[in-house]
């Protein structure tokens, strides 16, 4: 006997929801998953009427739905912003000539105006490039710095008043588990947070409109509304970190479905000791992005790069970024030191 | 895309190996015995001396324990709380100045019942803790899990204030001890001969329906948690005890504080996991080993004998996917051999988390979980975790639920929801089976799961909605459940008329 639905009550089932273990039909799991993400943007009050907004896209299944999702709520519910898509090209063979390829269908699909920042034309190396030099067991520290910026940069040329990005639920649970792993006391505070205020100049204000949803059901989503997306992952792999917090939190939701949004309960009512002394955020000395140390994090993996000591943005150098910024010549040692990279 | 935004790299540390024949440390001269860390070796003197210092440098900080207080020491019988013994051991037979100036008393709570374990077990295990306890000379009290079902209301009700002990205080404290100080004090109460006291069969089976109602692992080993928190809290009172002491290693609040935020107890963490835990106003837990790993108290516990008894708990023999708490253990414990700074990395973030307010005496009592008796963390904002978990719920239940529209309390909406309709959408699934059962749902006596929902923190609500049941509850935490629904109905009554939001105190 088939399953009938458990919302709409006469339609035959065709999945049980990942979230909350019901049976739902096709029609009512799109209006609930849709509605969820409506009541989220709603609720945490995360756009204001007339604003333009970047979707940052990377062809996967989360901006791909993000991007879907944005354009059918702003019409539906009449929200009044100008959107469009921002697309990061690291420059990353095979990977993201693919990926940008979905991109570039998107912005017909949706109709929505895309532009692509390239890490070339942004600093002058293509991930590829920087591979090459600093190995693959370091290159996600460029990967995500990086990206960052460029992301930021990107905004800036399109004028947005707000990016939104994919980062589901699970994004967010792994990282409140990777910020208790590394101890890391100032970005769990800050981690779930579903958008970050203008933090200074050049940053432009973020938010997340699929905080809660989960990434299961974004598949199933992507999968019902058979909506065109890049499923490989990215071939320089994450880092070991989020690699363990991932296969944690993937074990806990087999557990307990809910540990998802448990783990975000709790990561959005730790408190802090009064008196923990969190990072100073200023600005970068070069290149005026948001930073607690003199140089950004950018800033000094490009001075490496460019000057063949790869491991200067990789290991706590701390100490050498005011030798650096007013162009004293390194030590034989400190050279020697930034040199090493393990492959 | 690739999910990497920050930076994660030189986290781990691999474990250098051991260095083998090197020179104590501290004395520079004795040959190693211990290898704390990778350049931390000590000789067999050293190490000791180095363990007991920690164990009153520990109590010396935090200055909570005063002089002359009567401190109940929970020992399970594990490694950790053995340990934990034979440091008071030790502090009590120290000379004046070390001298530690408290009045032990140990206590045992027997499980034996909870988890299945036939009355002969039980009883051998009680008379091998009993030989270790004796030996103490402290008076200690041996405690079946099952008379947690004859518990009284108050153990989860708000407890008289204590009275304020600034910190001045304790100094003054210390002084008038150390006058009046004669080793009469320690000298332990006659013991009479304890032995397991009588455990009515039908009782261990009430215990056995009780864990049995939760359906997960998950949810009988929190519900186990609370239960042996509220027998230790009512002993102490009973007993005249105003400080009890866990044996928690730094291990174990490791593995407790990343359990506790898989089990969505975020805002408890620092009770859960702190030096102190102020939950129940007139019982202060501690944890003074806390400081200690585990590789550390098992070093110690062979090397100067301290006894420690293997007791089976529900988790024993189950496979590693059994239980949040279980699979966490097993996570911590496998990521630590990897890496082994992972204990003390999390271990440091629990330093950095806000102690519990000191219990605001103001505060209205049924502001706290029913369960856990934490400040209760569901009055948050509607973009939170929790209320997007409950438009999910309506979303996706029976269309007759209507979405709440920036409602600001769902929460409360459900709790007054009349008691004859008990087919919510949660609870649809527990209504077939009663009826199946030929239950009816009428809900005169006992309060329903939704409505007991209200009163608990996230967290305890997890544990309820993993129940089959709820009247299985004990009877003192259901008359308490009654008692707050029926003042919190009162008040909506009366809500009108009342000037401010001043509660009366209960
Ligand atoms: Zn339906
Ligand atoms: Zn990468
Ligand atoms: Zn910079
Ligand atoms: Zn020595
Ligand atoms: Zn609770």
């Amino acid at each position: 006997m088939p399953v009938l639905c458990s919302s709409c009550g006469n339609k035959r089932a065709v999945l049980k929801r990942p979230k909350t273990g019901h049976s739902l039909c096709k029609e009512c799991f799109f209006w609930a998953f849709e509605e969820e993400v409506h009541q989220t943007i709603v609720s945490a009050k995360l756009f204001n009427h007339g604003e333009r907004v970047g979707i940052a896209a990377s062809g996967g299944k989360d901006s791909t739905v993000l991007a879907h999702l944005m354009k059918l709520l702003n019409e539906r519910y009449n929200y009044g912003l100008e959107l469009m898509l921002l697309s990061v090209d690291e420059g990353i063979t095979g990977y993201r000539d693919d990926s940008l390829e979905t991109v570039k269908r998107n912005e017909q699909q949706y109709e929505l105006p895309l532009k692509i920042v390239s890490y070339e034309e942004l600093y002058g190396w293509t991930m590829d490039a920087i591979v090459k030099q600093v190995g693959l067991k370091n290159n996600c520290t460029f990967c995500g710095v990086f990206r960052r910026q460029a992301l930021d940069r990107g905004a800036i040329i399109l004028k947005v008043d707000k990016i939104c990005t994919g980062h589901n639920a699970d994004d967010v649970a792994e990282t409140v588990l990777m910020n208790v792993l590394r101890g890391d006391i100032a970005r769990l505070r800050r981690c779930t947070a579903i958008s970050t205020s203008s933090e200074g100049d050049g940053v432009v204000p973020r938010c997340k409109p699929l905080k809660y949803a989960y990434e299961k059901e974004i598949v199933l989503y992507a999968y019902f509304k058979k909506l065109d997306y890049f499923s490989t992952e990215c071939i320089y792999s994450p880092n070991a970190y989020r690699g363990y917090a991932r296969t944690f939190l993937k074990d806990l939701e087999s557990v307990r479905p809910s540990s998802i949004m448990d783990v975000i309960h709790s990561g959005e009512n730790l408190s802090v000791r009064e008196g923990v002394k969190m990072p100073q955020q200023g600005t970068c000395n070069r290149c005026g992005y948001i930073s607690s140390q003199a140089l950004c994090k950018s800033c000094v993996l490009l001075e490496g790069l460019n000057r063949g000591l790869p491991r200067l943005g990789i290991g706590k150098h701390h100490r050498l970024h005011d030798k650096i910024l007013s162009q004293q010549p390194l030590t034989e040692k400190e050279e020697r030191k930034l040199k090493a990279v393990d492959f | 895309m690739c999910q990497v935004d920050e930076d994660y790299h030189d986290q781990f540390e691999h474990a250098d190996p051991p260095s083998v024949s090197k020179k104590c440390v501290k004395c520079k001269e004795a040959t190693a015995a211990v290898v704390i860390r990778a350049r931390d070796v000590y000789c067999r003197g050293c190490f000791k001396e180095y363990f007991i210092h920690k164990f009153r440098a520990m109590l010396g900080k935090n200055r909570i324990i005063f002089p002359g207080e009567k401190v109940l020491l929970a020992v399970s019988g594990g490694p950790s709380s053995c340990s934990m013994l034979s440091q008071v051991q030790e502090g009590l037979s120290q000379n004046a100045h070390k001298k530690l100036r408290f009045l032990p008393g140990i206590i045992y709570i027997d499980e034996g019942g909870a988890v299945g374990q036939s009355v002969k077990d039980r009883l051998r295990m009680v008379a091998e803790l009993q030989a270790v306890f004796k030996a103490t000379g402290f008076p200690f009290h041996i405690v079946p899990l099952e008379q947690v079902l004859d518990l009284p209301s108050s153990v989860v009700m708000k407890a008289p204030s204590p009275s304020e002990q600034p910190a001045s205080a304790y100094k003054a404290a210390v002084d008038n001890f150390i006058q009046n100080d004669s080793s009469s004090c320690l000298t332990p109460q006659e013991q009479e001969e304890t032995s397991l006291p009588d455990v009515q069969e039908s009782h261990t089976q009430l215990l056995q329906q009780l864990i049995g109602s939760a359906k997960t692992l998950t949810a009988k080993e929190d519900l186990l948690n609370t239960l042996r928190q509220h027998l230790l809290v009512h002993t102490a009172r009973t007993e005249g005890y105003s400080k009890l002491m866990l044996g928690d290693n730094c291990t174990r609040v490791a593995v407790k504080l990343l359990t506790s935020i898989s089990l969505g107890r975020g805002a408890q963490l620092a009770q859960d996991t702190g030096f102190s835990d102020f939950r129940y106003d007139d019982v202060i837990f501690v944890r003074p080993m806390r400081d200690y790993s585990a590789k550390e108290i098992a070093y110690y516990n062979h090397m100067f004998k301290v006894p420690s008894v293997f007791i089976p708990n529900l988790d024993t023999k189950k496979t590693d996917k059994a239980s949040i708490q279980h699979l966490t253990e097993t996570f911590v414990t496998k990521l630590q051999t990897d890496f082994p700074s992972t204990v003390s990395t999390i271990y440091r973030t629990s330093e950095k988390l806000q102690t519990a307010c000191k219990s605001s005496s103001t505060a209205d009592h049924s502001d706290r979980c029913l369960l856990c008796m934490c400040a209760l963390d569901t009055a948050v904002e509607d973009a939170s975790a929790f209320k997007a978990t409950l438009i999910s719920e309506q979303l996706s239940g029976a269309t007759t639920t209507e979405i709440p529209r920036q409602n600001p309390t769902p929460v409360n909406t459900e709790s007054t929801a009349p008691t004859g309709q008990c087919c919510s959408s949660e609870t649809g699934e527990d209504c077939g089976r009663a009826a199946s059962g030929g239950g009816s749902c009428s809900s005169a006596k006992a309060p329903e799961t939704t409505d007991l929902k209200s009163l608990l923190c996230y967290s305890c609500q997890l544990t309820i909605k993993d129940m089959s049941s709820v009247d299985q509850l004990p009877q003192y935490i259901l008359s308490e459940a009654h008692r707050r629904l029926m003042r919190s109905q009162m008040r909506e009554v009366i809500s009108g008329f009342l000037l401010d939001d001043g509660d009366e105190a209960d």
